[in-house]
């Protein structure tokens, strides 16, 4: 009950931090409020028992995501330079999505439900056998680094490309005015 | 930034702790929650916090660009040649139960190997990011 009564506040504060974010015209409020709603998603994360994905989202989405949305804030300036317009068709668009997704929600079984696909394929056989065949207290880690070291694998190479990414897009010397790249830089 | 002296106190005070929190997720992440995607951002946070406090050029002479951009390439490749050595000693790619005598030794081995390899990666691909945004 307790749990439930949390859930529902941190659900509000969700929605009031996205409602803060929509409407603040200053980029700098509104960094600083996408760090908070990512704090209030940490918290629900707690309250689902997912305690390494609550970590992750605390490090990252409040930490370095709001880090880098000031790195390029003092690039680009402060203040959000576009008029704020309704747009009509924007607008119906957002309703049909949302009352679909709504409707959608109706099929999804219930919260903590152990009949589902999700919960009958593989998930017994990693509770019951990763003590013996890991032997790590923490099955989160078993699953993610042994079990399904693929994914991870993959997820670490997806890192590494985006950094390599930025690299080719930001971190290359500007061109000097003789046309050639400046190598001190980055 | 010769002005903040309170923000500089803090920040020497701070950043030791911070890092030693990181190898503490890192090598923690096996009996509680964490491991090397939480244990390098916070490992990166430490280095992007004496970037902010002291300056980037400042953090540039602390950690070359080339190095963090080596290290971030080197991560990947330990993770990889985890994999490969299991396969070299008679397994599959990722199975890290012939790594060792014993199974469940050698389990333990690859994960400790393949979470340093993510954690080499994550912070130093956080602190290039760091470096492409930050221009002086």
């Amino acid at each position: 009950m307790t749990v439930t009564i949390i859930n529902i506040i941190l659900l509000c504060l969700l929605v009031i931090a996205a409602t803060a974010v929509n409407q603040q015209r200053n980029l700098f409020a509104a960094t600083m409020l996408t760090g908070i709603y990512s704090l209030i998603s940490a918290s629900l994360f707690v309250c689902l028992d997912a305690v390494d994905v609550a970590f992750t989202e605390a490090a990252v989405g409040a930490g370095i995501a709001t880090i880098l949305f000031l790195g390029t804030l003092a690039l680009t300036g402060f203040e959000e330079k576009t008029e704020v317009k309704i747009s009509v068709p924007g607008l119906i668009i957002v309703l049909i999505t949302g009352g679909l997704l709504m409707y959608g929600i109706q099929d999804i079984p219930e919260f903590g439900n152990p009949d589902t696909p999700v919960q009958t394929y593989l998930a017994g056989k990693y509770i019951g056998e990763s003590a013996t065949e890991i032997g790590v207290p923490n099955l989160v880690t078993s699953v993610l680094a042994s079990y399904r070291g693929y994914d991870t694998f993959g997820e670490t190479t997806v890192i590494f490309t985006a950094g390599i990414g930025i690299l080719m897009l930001l971190g290359r010397g500007r061109k000097n005015k003789k046309g050639l790249l400046d190598e001190d830089e980055v | 930034m010769e002005h903040h002296l309170v923000l500089r106190v803090v920040a020497r005070l701070l950043i030791p702790l911070i890092m030693l929190f990181a190898l503490y997720v890192q090598f923690h992440g096996d009996y509680g929650p964490g491991g090397g995607f939480q244990a390098g951002v916070i490992f990166a946070a430490a280095f992007i916090l004496y970037g902010i406090i002291y300056g980037v050029d400042s953090l540039r002479e602390v950690v070359h660009p080339g190095v963090v951009r080596s290290l971030a390439a080197f991560g990947v490749l330990l993770y990889a040649g985890v994999g490969v050595t299991g396969m070299l000693m008679g397994g599959e790619f990722l199975n890290y139960s012939v790594l060792s005598t014993d199974p469940v030794a050698g389990q333990h081995l690859g994960i400790l190997l393949i979470e340093a390899g993510v954690g080499i990666t994550v912070a130093s691909t956080m602190i290039i990011l760091f470096y492409a945004f930050a221009r002086p």
